[in-house]
């Protein structure tokens, strides 16, 4: 082992132009690979935490629209079942602001104002958290539209069984960047959501959980338990399918290109310890005629890839990380965030070793498998 | 005296589909501690008969006999087995591995079998080297050293593992007049010393003289086989 090492890096060694340029072709393909994986991982992070970061992961109501009675045991029960981050006890339904001749078509939502999962604190602009009774926050759309402001007055209009006649003081506007919620959403506290609605209990709750691609199991598990409650629960996987399949796509073609730029690096190996082969073929002659055993001479090549593989891979997860620094730093938006932010761990760089390293021994391989079957008498022969 | 090589009958057939016949029915006993030589022209087979002697190529049919071992049914690892301990090998054109220094170069024989190096064998490859005369520059690369330096190093290095036998092809082929002689003398001295079999091909009428014995190959038979009384 110890002589075919040594042999191995000679050998290496005494073409260094040789050597420099299939280690650097090594490194720009394992940076590549580290590269493309963090980014499209990252990428796909990003829009998961777009699209439902401020939104809940698994929603519970009542079969027919009902109040859910037992809330504080299915809270209770996902609690210990799930590693929940956040939930809301939410009542809602629709109403009517009458503002002027017009009767606008709103959706009125008491949530837990304080700890809720939309995180209102941050997403009100102006104006306070309504913390009383018939205290609401409206969308900035809703706001610039209809010219209501914090401090107003709104009158309300609903159905149920007769009508059902409501005012609220405004007390904040709210931006949650998405426009059909900005022009839509009422917020308040469940309080008055229950005197609006005249119930005493809420109609939905929702959950945000940290394990977001289990939500399924999750989900099955509390329908399962409170079977017989009448409750429906939904997750976010099966209203997103779209998304997931369009994630699932985008991995796919990530490893795709992957798997192309390192088996692109893996012939280069393999042709260049071919070369070498040959060019040492005189040498391997002699070593045989010493007494250099078959499997002892297809170990030198081995070992070349594996220094090959193992210099290339410092290389180029140096060369990766430095571009991954170049891309969280230049390409930033107006406001100098990244465009996209990137989740880089020591994951990325054990993956990028092993790639690098396996394909350099799998393509010394058929070289090696050569330099075994090498016959001492030709090279002794031809001179 | 005791046969150290035997050659039994040894035909060497090469092509699958031309065939043509080097070798024929060749029987042939080298004695132990002998310094003999092989002449011929180019084309008789000489060294093809050297190679399969020294179990590097291998016979149609036939046995080789070496140091009361029949070759005929060992595998390739145990040939390289063989080959390490009894036979030191000297080409006329393959001297050493550039890659390497004059000394990694002497302990080859030795490296290759994967075992600690030693005080022991690191004073052999010196004691070997100054024995050639290359002390000074044991630590050159071999790609840095002259023509007859090179063969003297070669020659160290097919001494190392104290094989009794010695297989030179045209040692001094490639050299000039005076590094000939020392090349030459030098292998006679080792013979004379360590009593270490000597089978060596030369084209060299001079120094087929001063061999114990000459065998002359002709169109792949024995054409002449005589006891050299004038060698020293």
């Amino acid at each position: 082992m110890k002589f075919s090492l040594k042999t191995a890096f000679r050998f290496l060694m005494s073409n260094k132009a040789q050597t420099f340029l299939i280690v650097l072709g090594i490194a720009v393909g394992i940076s590549v690979q580290l590269f493309i994986s963090v980014l499209i991982d990252s990428l796909q992070k990003n829009l998961i935490e777009k699209t439902i970061g401020n939104s809940p992961h698994i929603t519970v109501t009542e079969m027919s629209g009902g109040s859910v009675e037992n809330y504080n045991e299915i809270i209770d029960y996902t609690k210990k079942e799930a590693d929940v981050s956040a939930y809301d006890i939410v009542t809602e339904g629709p109403f009517f602001v009458l503002s002027g001749s017009e009767n606008i078509s709103v959706l009125l939502r008491g949530i837990s104002m304080k700890d809720s999962i939309y995180n209102i604190k941050e997403k009100i602009i102006s104006g306070n958290i309504p913390e009383n009774i018939n205290e609401v926050i409206i969308g900035k759309d809703f706001s610039e539209k209809y010219n209501i402001n914090t401090g107003d007055k709104i009158n309300f209009l609903g159905f149920k069984g007769g009508l059902l006649r409501k005012s609220a003081t405004v007390t904040g506007i709210f931006d949650f960047k998405v426009s059909n919620l900005n022009s839509t959403w009422i917020l308040t506290n469940n309080i008055t959501a229950y005197d609006f609605f005249g119930v005493s209990n809420p109609n939905k709750i929702e959950f945000q959980i940290k394990d977001i691609f289990n939500s399924d199991i999750y989900s099955e598990n509390i329908k399962s338990n409170f079977s017989n409650t009448g409750i429906k629960v939904s997750e976010w996987k099966e209203q997103n399918s779209d998304l997931l399949s369009g994630l699932n796509g985008q991995s796919i073609s990530s490893i795709m290109i992957q798997i192309f730029v390192i088996v692109a690096v893996a012939l280069g190996i393999a042709s260049v310890l071919i070369i070498t082969v040959l060019q040492k073929s005189k040498q391997i002659g002699i070593l045989k005629a010493m007494g250099l055993k078959n499997r002892q001479t297809s170990t030198i090549f081995i070992f070349e890839g594996l220094l090959l593989g193992f210099f290339g891979a410092v290389i180029g997860i140096a060369i990766g990380m430095f571009l991954l620094w170049g891309f969280s730093t230049f390409a930033v938006n107006p406001d100098k965030t990244p465009i996209v932010k990137l989740y880089f761990g020591y994951r990325y760089i054990i993956i990028s070793s092993l790639v690098g390293i396996l394909s350099s021994v799998i393509s010394a391989i058929i070289p090696a498998g050569k330099s075994a079957k090498l016959d001492p008498v030709e090279v002794i022969r031809n001179g | 005296m005791d046969k150290i090589i035997s050659l039994k009958n040894i035909n060497k057939i090469y092509g699958t589909y031309i065939k043509t016949q080097v070798l024929f029915d060749i029987n042939l006993d080298i004695e132990k501690s002998s310094f003999s030589s092989i002449i011929g022209q180019s084309g008789s087979g000489k060294s093809t008969l050297l190679n399969i002697t020294g179990t590097l190529d291998k016979p149609t049919s036939g046995d080789i006999i070496i140091d009361e071992i029949n070759t005929k049914n060992m595998n390739k690892n145990q040939l390289s087995e063989l080959r390490n301990q009894k036979l030191g090998f000297i080409f006329q054109f393959h001297y050493l591995l550039p890659e390497f220094t004059a000394y990694e170069n002497v302990l080859m024989p030795y490296l290759i079998k994967n075992k600690p190096l030693t005080d022991k064998q690191k004073e052999r490859a010196y004691y070997l080297l100054d024995m050639v005369g290359l002390s000074k520059v044991k630590n050159n690369p071999a790609s840095r050293m002259s023509g007859g330096q090179q063969q003297r190093t070669a020659i160290a290095r097919a001494l190392f593992n104290n094989p009794p036998i010695i297989l030179a092809d045209e040692p001094t082929g490639n050299l000039d007049s005076d590094s000939s002689k020392t090349v030459f003398d030098m292998m006679r001295d080792i013979n004379k010393e360590y009593g270490t079999t000597f089978l060596v091909i030369t084209h060299d009428r001079r120094i087929a003289d001063k061999t114990d014995r000459i065998i002359e190959i002709k169109d792949g038979k024995i054409n002449l086989d005589l006891k050299n009384g004038g060698a020293e």
